[in-house]
């Protein structure tokens, strides 16, 4: 089925380096090994959390190219990437804050942590920060409910929390995005 | 004639001995640290690295760290273990870097427990020795009390309290075992020995030969194992662990999750090979149908009857699915299931695929897990690589494979037939049933789908019989089931419990009661699909069917304690606010319903709702329930009846009042300042974001009720409780 998709573009060759040029080595072997297999429609979301995994998050054009070399319609890709919450279409900041809003998170007091971080950061959810270096997300429970309130940041579950140790958990935060830079800008001088 | 599937367990078993034995840890002093999602999230990988910091510095080679799941006692982590050999394991709780200091200097090193820090420390001293009495609630055991007896006796020989420990424990399941009448066991600690009791002429014997003598009373000690009794041997003094009954849970907190010989060291992989010895799938379905092994997902079909239908297919190509894709908020159970015990899944995947003549099975995991993800892929590929997963599988000529789909943050995806089409690649949306995936699932082949839980029960079904299962539990539910403690209870955590015990003995025996002090209003079981079982009904039994009654559900096994500060409108709301978003939006009535239900909720907590509401929530409700395609929508409408049927007072104080009992309700309450108890120490005034309090230094502030945002910042800043919420 592939190859007639394939044979009735007379440019194909030249859209498919194009296509191949926009995704990371990884996911390419990727989709060439499930290429052919049985089911192999069934990799999508296996490949979507690959590339989100790479870049952070979905742009369109990523979406084009998976859609184009799996020879899945971009209907169906863009259908699939937008019914799951943890497929991502807008770039997101350095650290994303994720705050459980989970049910034991909520009688403890999440609502308050969400407030504070609103407050703190003078973003809402969905949102990033000026400095590009915090978005703010709200999940359904991480699964470490014995420690509510929790926020997760990046890959950290920091809990129990209280208002008041939210500036100091973010100052943590900005000071080591500040070192990953600070050997940047030092190499940048020289 | 000797069967390959035994030869090949055998020489495994064999391998396995002998590596074991080669690391020597039973003379060595094992560190064991917690490694798990919540446990890192508590700060344990930084104690393990402290603790190797600290034993490379004393050069000494007979300290080893010994990584471990979690336990699921959430709130006391990091748990770190020392056993010294002979001794008793002592466990600590909440150790942090420089606790890790003190254990390594004053214990380890000085031979002095730092007592104070020890887990639910129950004794100011490291007993010698400790007698564990079981004294399960549920068996009819007739006779004096043995335990009192025993202590009487030691006391009696001027045998310190503090020298020989004896407490009281849970059933250990070792009648269930055996199946004959009821007796009083007895588990000895360090010797890991039970004894079967009958009288003060045992109790003698085991004073004058084991306590005095330091010999193990041969003549009184049973032979049975029972499954958990590693587990009991770890952690059977801590009265949180000791009231329940591991199964599924056996090896959380023992086993290493990434070491496939410390599982087999555990019996591991010994029922797939009775399994794959026998090769009769026939006798599996029907062993698990004995035991009343009912789905742990929620639902509650029996397993056995699952797999006898899938296994009556015409069609050959069939698979077979664990659901992992956890999604009740307040649920985390299957995570510390993968993460701390991943081979017992997977073997009882295996046995799942045999009896069901599967090819191939999947693992669909949360996204949100990895740690969860990447314990189970090392366990497939261990697997894979010992003869355990692909062809002939312990050379008995079964060939099966097992593979990870990742799940994307749906929480409808844990339906069955939406599950199953992510797994195809597809938008998670749920199918009509029937046919129900047993006929024509995963790529119209039959499915079997079932929860982690339920496969970590499988191997241990097959191992102990499914008669013995089925004492345990229910007249109508076999076994046992594990609920994630949360909310305002005082110890949070994994509470693995007969299927029967009463909500009351989870909650408070278990549990520790409710949290500072306060009144226990509900108990909310099943998640965003379950309901509330009010504190007047404490002393249900949890099992399938009571819990409908009720107007709930099991549900996976999420159990959130709510207290008089919770207002059973607003938790509701937070429900239907959850089911809402998740509502894949495919069928009206639930994508619609929720919408509807979830604004006149809000209208209600806003001050806004009429009398006419609650009708309005009851028809939309019963309209939800009836008409929608799936169990989302089926099941969302369940907190809020169950919290009408059970809570109506608050419903009207809300309406007709316009006040919220819990004061929760942001637009029904609002902040005064109690003019005798208010010092004018400013730090409302300075803490208020719309600087709407007004007061000099050592004057009474005011709080200008049009600008108050109540926001609460001023009652939870003022040390005086000088603020009121009315």
């Amino acid at each position: 089925m592939s190859d007639h998709c394939h044979g009735s573009t007379d440019n194909w060759p030249e859209l498919e380096r194009g296509y191949r040029a926009m995704l990371p080595e990884d996911v390419l072997a990727f989709i060439d090994a499930s290429r052919g297999r049985e089911h192999s429609e069934s990799m999508l979301i296996a490949t979507l959390h690959m590339v989100q995994g790479h870049f952070g998050h979905l742009g369109p054009g990523h979406l084009e190219a998976i859609a184009q070399l799996m020879q899945i319609p971009l209907a169906k890709v863009t259908g699939v990437a937008t019914f799951y919450h943890y497929f991502r279409l807008q770039p997101r900041g350095k650290y994303l804050i994720n705050v459980c809003l989970g049910t034991a998170c909520y009688v403890k007091g999440a609502e308050k942590i969400a407030q504070k971080l609103r407050d703190e950061l003078g973003i809402h959810f969905g949102e990033t920060s000026k400095d590009g270096i915090f978005s703010l997300e709200s999940t359904r429970c991480v699964g470490t409910c014995g420690l509510a309130p929790v926020v997760m940041i990046g890959d950290e579950v920091h809990g129990p929390l209280t208002p008041s140790q939210i500036p100091t958990l973010l100052e943590g935060y900005l000071a080591r995005a500040a070192e990953d830079l600070a050997p940047a800008a030092a190499s940048d001088s020289r | 004639m000797s069967l390959p599937a035994l030869d090949f367990y055998r020489s495994m078993t064999d391998r396995v001995s002998k590596t074991l034995a080669e690391r020597d840890m039973e003379n060595k002093i094992l560190i064991q640290v917690g490694s798990a999602t919540c446990e890192h999230a508590a700060g344990s990988q930084v104690v393990a690295e402290e603790f190797v910091r600290h034993i490379r510095a004393s050069g000494r080679k007979d300290i080893v760290i010994h990584r471990t799941g979690c336990t699921g006692r959430c709130s006391r982590e990091p748990i770190v273990g020392v056993q010294v050999p002979g001794q008793i394991l002592v466990k600590y709780e909440r150790v942090n870097r420089d606790l890790v200091h003190r254990i390594f200097t004053e214990h380890i090193q000085g031979s002095a427990p730092v007592m104070k820090h020890v887990l639910d420390h129950t004794t100011a001293v490291l007993p010698e020795r400790e007698f564990l009495f079981c004294e399960g609630s549920r068996c009819q055991r007739s006779g004096s009390n043995l335990r009192e007896t025993f202590m009487a006796m030691l006391e009696a020989r001027g045998i310190e309290p503090n020298r020989v420990h004896v407490a009281a424990a849970s059933c250990f399941g070792v009648c269930s075992l055996s199946g004959g009448a009821p007796a009083t066991y007895v588990l000895a600690r360090p010797e890991k020995v039970i004894y079967r009791v009958n009288g003060e002429a045992d109790l003698a014997a085991i004073l004058d030969g084991h306590v005095l003598g330091g010999q193990v009373v041969e003549a009184l000690r049973v032979q049975e194992e029972p499954i958990a009794l590693e587990f009991l041997e770890r952690y059977g003094d801590v009265a949180f662990f000791n009231r329940q009954s591991r199964i599924a849970l056996r090896n959380a907190g023992v086993v290493d999750p990434e070491s496939i010989d410390e599982y087999v060291g555990l019996d591991g992989f010994k029922a797939l090979a009775t399994v794959l010895g026998r090769l009769e799938p026939d006798w599996v379905i029907n062993e698990l149908t004995k035991a009343r092994l009912r789905g742990r997902g929620g639902g509650g079909f029996l397993t056995g009857t699952k797999w006898g239908l899938a296994r009556k297919q015409p069609d050959t190509t069939r698979f077979i699915i664990c659901n992992g894709d956890e999604g009740d908020p307040g649920a985390f159970m299957d995570r510390s299931m993968l993460e701390s015990d991943p081979f017992n899944i997977v073997e009882g995947m295996i046995i799942g695929g045999f009896s069901i003549s599967a090819q191939k099975g999947f693992f669909y995991i949360r996204a949100e897990y990895p740690l969860a993800i990447r314990r189970i892929q090392h366990a497939i590929d261990t697997c894979r690589a010992q003869g355990l997963l692909g062809p002939n599988i312990m050379g008995s000529g079964f060939d099966f494979d097992l593979e990870i789909r990742l799940g994307a943050g749906a929480f409808v995806c844990g339906e069955e037939t939406a599950l199953i089409r992510s797994i195809e690649g597809e938008r998670g949306q749920p199918k009509v049933r029937p046919p129900y995936p047993t006929d024509r699932g995963l790529w119209g082949h039959p499915t079997v789908i079932n929860n982690v839980e339920t496969f970590a029960n499988v191997s241990a079904i097959v191992r102990y019989g499914g008669d013995w299962y089925s004492r345990i539990g229910t007249e109508k539910s076999g076994g046992t089931k594990v609920f994630a403690l949360a909310g305002k209870v005082r110890h949070t955590g994994l509470v693995e419990v007969p299927l029967g015990t009463t909500l009351s003995r989870v909650v408070n025996d278990i549990g520790g009661g409710v949290s500072g002090g306060k009144q226990l209003k509900a108990i909310q079981t099943g998640g965003p699909a379950g309901g509330f079982i009010p504190a007047a009904m404490q002393d249900m039994e949890v099992d399938f069917e009571p819990l409908q009654k009720a107007g709930s559900i099991m549900g996976s096994g999420g159990m959130i304690v709510l207290s008089e500060d919770d207002c059973m409108v607003d938790i509701a709301k937070f429900y239907m606010a959850f089911s809402q978003e998740e509502s894949c939006g495919k069928c009206t009535p639930c994508r619609e319903g929720t919408t509807r239900i979830l604004e006149i909720l809000e209208r209600i907590t806003e001050g806004k709702g009429v009398m006419e509401d609650l009708d309005k929530l009851h028809r939309l409700s019963r309209l939800c329930q009836r008409t929608s395609l799936c169990g989302l929508g089926r099941a969302a409408p369940n907190p809020v009846l169950s919290s009408i049927k059970h809570f109506r007072e608050e419903y009207l104080a809300h309406i007709q009042d316009k006040h919220c009992p819990a004061k929760k309700c942001v637009a029904l309450i609002r902040y005064e300042i109690n003019a005798e108890k208010c010092i004018g120490c400013t730090i409302c005034a300075r803490n208020c974001p719309v600087e709407c309090i007004t007061g000099t230094r050592k004057e009474v502030h005011v709080i200008d009720q049009a600008a108050c945002i109540k926001c609460g910042n001023c009652f939870d800043v003022c040390k005086f409780a000088a603020i009121d919420r009315v």
